[in-house]
């Protein structure tokens, strides 16, 4: 004599094991039928965890834990796709060399960037700072020179707050005229981490 | 005090699968056994994924997939029975993946012997809890015809199966 919950107790556990072959599976055909907008995974690192988005273009996003993955993903959802999935594979180059960076062995990333996040001046700003070599700073307002607007210093300060892809894009490098180090989008104390990283190579 | 809400927009699919996924394997493996159930829950977040954007705001997700999964569900017994005609006799295909661990001696057996619009009902009521009026829309026929075929399946498993033992 059974009742219905005993029935439905009865058919087999879906564990770890179950619930991974299909996300993979999932993950695989999504990616084949070009459904896979917006893949994701994450890396631990020397400053914290991060989060790396990719879009079938190029790196989307990259999110400091004090933003709130959870959050950024839904920002992703709205902004980009809904189609988000897990999907670590097409993230291994960019963990690679940021891997490779935080052991000093990498002063440049070379990995495709899709920079559809960032718009007008501030997208224009984004594109002048990988101008400012490793190991090297600019202030605010050299950046708002470069970009072509001098007075635009505080611009250069919401673009550098709004970069999508901090440490790829290094907004890090850009510090106050007064030699302090300001703000920064993953927290002082990062941005602090990531200039001793890159003056000791 | 600002709210992590940002209106109306969707959830990334990623927790679509972590909050439903279970539940849609579940159904398909009461609806189609160990052999196709994971090809089943497989084309169903597919085509799943690929109609979210599109889906309306404020959908029950939970019913619109149980929806795509019957369908798909019908498209591998028609596949099934398309075969079983080609060839005339039963398909002795492999467990892949492992995808036999796990059930009781006796409970697909059981299940399967049932008819098809039982198993339906009996699945989506019991495993997903869904009115037999929104079943009834899934499956077809009225409200009280799904409310019996849930009840005359459940009938006949308490005699055909029990927990643990073979018939």
């Amino acid at each position: 004599m059974i009742n219905e919950r005993d029935l439905f107790a009865a058919l087999p556990a879906i564990d770890e094991a179950v619930n991974g072959r299909l996300h993979q599976r999932l993950v695989e055909a999504a990616n084949a039928a070009g459904l896979l907008d917006v893949a994701y995974r994450t890396i631990e690192t020397p400053v914290g965890t991060l989060l790396l988005a990719a879009t079938a273009k190029g790196l989307v996003r990259v999110a400091y834990a004090s933003e709130d993955h959870d959050l950024v993903l839904e920002r992703l959802a709205r902004d980009v796709s809904p189609r988000i999935l897990r999907a670590p594979a097409r993230l291994d180059g960019v963990a690679r060399e940021i891997d490779e960076y935080f052991a000093r062995r990498r002063s440049t990333f070379d990995v495709p960037l899709d920079l559809q996040l960032s718009h007008g001046f501030r997208r224009t700003v984004l594109s002048h700072l990988p101008e400012i070599g490793y190991g090297k700073t600019a202030s605010y307002a050299a950046v708002a020179k470069a970009a072509g607007h001098p007075k635009a210093v505080r611009a250069v300060g919401s673009a550098c707050a709004s970069n999508p892809l901090p440490v790829i894009v290094p907004c890090h490098r850009v510090v106050r005229s007064d030699g302090t180090i300001g703000q920064y989008v993953g927290g002082v104390e990062a941005k602090h981490m990531l200039l001793a990283l890159e003056s000791t190579a | 005090m600002a709210t992590k809400s940002i209106g109306v927009s969707q959830q990334p699919f990623e927790e679509i699968v972590a909050e439903h996924g279970p539940t849609v394997l579940r159904v398909c493996r009461a609806v189609l056994g160990p052999m196709d159930a994971e090809d089943a829950w497989s084309e169903t977040f597919l085509a799943a994924l690929r109609a979210y954007p599109r889906l309306r705001a404020n959908s029950n997700i939970e019913a619109w997939l149980v929806t795509i999964a019957h369908r798909k569900a019908l498209d591998h017994l028609r596949a099934t029975s398309r075969r079983l005609v080609a060839t005339d006799e039963v398909p002795e295909r492999p467990a892949k993946d492992g995808s036999r661990e796990g059930w009781e001696s006796g409970l697909w057996e059981a299940l399967e012997d049932l008819p098809l619009k039982q198993r339906q009902a009996i699945a989506y009521h019991y495993i997903v809890g869904m009115p037999y009026l929104q079943i009834s829309e899934i499956v077809g026929g009225s409200e009280d015809a799904a409310r019996r075929a849930a009840a005359d399946g459940i009938a006949t498993l308490r005699k055909t199966f029990s927990k643990g033992e073979a018939r």
